[in-house]
């Protein structure tokens, strides 16, 4: 079982997602027990003095270092130095620059180009699709979620291989993949392309993995027993669920819902071929930026750049605070 | 919960059936397609000259990306994990901020950084084409790809501790000794992954790249941009399907990598 799980974990991890950074800043805080962290410094001070008496037990390793003190990890002023120097070239200066060129005609500037109509049609668009797709994923996700985790069929394993599988490929194969079988000549007849159902549709396949893995490992290790006992003090299977299993799996399909709208909200790859590009109709806003990159206009680009940025960190940060507020409870009830 | 047979298999009908409708017909029907004509078609539509540069032009980009993002991966993760500095909390934000950009906004904002009106514009004034050249496009893989190596060697660094490094460094090890022989053999399998991580999205990334390529067929298209050209500017439905159908064995081969791997960190 515990392999199971681990393996789960493992799945979940390689999807290239925000859903790291949320599981990585407990890190810490789940290690410091162990004792790793706190002690480093006082442990590194109480065998520098020994360092250098034991030189000579191995004289072809290496000369004896001059300062001890620079021995243990890179992690000195230097090392410190690029890799605040690599990341700010690589990604804070970018985005500053994009802030700035966001508001390169001033506050008034920025909201014009925001609010411009069609600026503001894709941002609508945008918002709709990815909150329905949302909410599908919350829904069915949490179904393929409980069948994968509670059924027993033939070929579970290969169903659960297949879900990674829109992590796995490239957005644009995602969107070519789609069109094969809803775009034009669809071989069945469904022509979704150009319509806001092509859309939900091509978001719904990339955002897939979201809700099912953050909810899958909480159904795994989900204390059956309570639910025995509702069922044998007369719940229905309905009172059951709602009472006991849904509040269980609720943060983790919050988690999961969040992400998969964080995504929707971003993705271009994917709806660039489906969607059509119909300006207020199918056009979404990571279509409208580019755009008006294309027809030279890049405060237009820039100002609704920053605004999709805005509307996804608020997401995250919310999602955030919901979870740190789900711990605390926890805590406080365990 | 007891669950009657009856709502277990309609259940079980339902999320098999979603799944089927979303991921395995339209798969199934790209491979159809892709293959009906014969494998010598694929073949043929996948080794023509643009194809060719295209595929040359992606390794190329993973080339320069891996090595860049294993050397700076590893060096945050060891800054992240070892450092005792302030503002450590904020460069921990700054490498997940990637997984939170959307790619046209990379690209928007390489652009507004390196292009001619940008910051770093006397570059291009200069001669030295960024935006619209190969160092544009690694630079928008390397933004999305940069919180990888790092967050997949970090908890391995967290994990194993210091009291290894701290012996071999007694015992006389300098410091690029220790990190030979200790460090980067504890972390290989992290660092692995993060790798592959890495590279499965730099063949992959899309939107990104087409912002900052000038999309030339034979000269600065990557695979995917292949993809996109064939689809929407040649109406070559075949090619783009052909293309794609290339890109999602390499995603398979991935997934598999991606599995092995894992089974490999978790059996540590």
């Amino acid at each position: 079982m515990t392999a199971r799980i681990h393996q789960r974990r493992g799945a979940a991890a390689a999807a290239p997602l925000p859903a790291r950074p949320e599981a990585d800043k407990h890190q810490p805080d789940e290690h410091r027990p162990d004792g790793n962290r706190p002690g480093e410094r006082e442990d590194r001070d109480g065998i520098r003095p020994r360092v250098s008496g034991d030189d000579a037990t191995d004289p072809g390793a290496a000369p004896p270092p001059s300062r001890p003190r620079r021995r243990i990890g890179l992690a000195r002023p230097l090392g410190v130095g690029v890799v605040t120097l690599w990341l700010s070239v690589i990604v804070l200066l970018p985005l500053a620059a994009l802030t700035v060129a966001s508001f390169g005609e001033g506050v008034s500037g920025f909201w014009a180009a925001v609010t411009a109509p069609t600026a503001l049609a894709s941002l609508w668009v945008t918002v709709l699709v990815s909150a329905i797709v949302a909410v599908v994923n919350a829904v069915l996700g949490t179904l393929v979620a409980w069948v994968l985790v509670r059924d027993e069929f033939p070929g579970k394993r290969v169903v659960n291989a297949l879900i990674d599988l829109p992590f796995a490929l490239p957005t644009i194969v995602a969107s070519i993949v789609l069109l094969s079988l809803y775009g034009p000549n669809s071989p069945i007849g469904v022509e979704l392309n150009a319509t806001r159902w092509g859309l939900v549709v091509a978001l719904l396949f990339v955002t897939l993995p979201f809700v099912v893995r953050s909810v899958q490992p909480v159904l795994i290790e989900a204390d059956r027993e309570v639910e025995e006992a509702a069922a044998s003090l007369g719940a229905s299977n309905w009172t059951t669920f709602r009472r006991i299993v849904l509040p269980t799996l609720a943060p983790a399909i919050l988690g999961g819902t969040g992400l998969a709208f964080a995504r929707a909200i971003g993705e271009y790859g994917s709806v660039v071929l489906i969607g059509g590009n119909i300006p207020r109709e199918t056009q979404v806003a990571s279509q409208y930026i580019q755009q008006q990159i294309e027809i030279d206009r890049p405060l237009n680009a820039a100002a609704v750049s920053v605004a999709l940025l805005a509307i996804a960190f608020l997401t995250l940060l919310v999602l955030r605070v919901l979870s740190s507020r789900t711990q605390r409870r926890e805590e406080r009830d365990a | 919960m007891r669950i009657s047979t009856g709502t277990r298999i309609s259940l079980r009908v339902i999320a098999l059936g979603y799944l089927f409708v979303l991921l395995a017909v339209p798969i199934a029907v790209i491979l159809w397609r892709t293959f009906s004509p014969g494998i010598g078609e694929f073949v043929a539509s996948v080794s023509t000259p643009a194809a060719q540069s295209a595929i040359n032009l992606s390794l190329l980009i993973v080339a320069i990306v891996v090595p860049l993002n294993v050397v700076f991966g590893v060096a945050t993760a060891l800054a992240l994990v070892r450092g005792r500095f302030r503002g450590r909390g904020l460069l921990q934000a700054v490498v997940d901020l990637p997984f939170a950009v959307s790619p046209i906004v990379v690209g928007v904002a390489l652009i507004m950084l390196w292009g001619a009106g940008g910051w770093f514009g006397g570059l291009d004034n200069a001669g030295f084409k960024v935006i619209f050249g190969l160092p544009g496009m690694v630079i928008a893989t390397l933004f999305v790809t940069l919180p990888f190596v790092v967050r997949e060697v970090e908890p391995v660094l967290h994990e194993i501790g210091q009291e290894q490094e701290q012996a071999a460094s007694t015992l006389g090890a300098n410091r690029w000794q220790t990190f030979w022989r200790i460090t980067l053999p504890a972390i290989r399998w992290g660092l692995t992954y993060g790798i592959v991580l890495t590279v499965a999205r730099a063949l992959g990334e899309f939107g990104a790249v087409i912002m900052v390529s000038s999309g030339f067929p034979g000269v600065s298209q990557t695979l995917t941009l292949l993809v996109h050209s064939r689809y929407i500017d040649d109406h070559n439905t075949y090619g783009a399907y052909a293309a794609a159908t290339l890109l999602m064995g390499i995603a398979l081969v991935v997934l598999l990598l991606m599995t092995v791997l894992d089974r490999k960190r978790s059996d540590r």
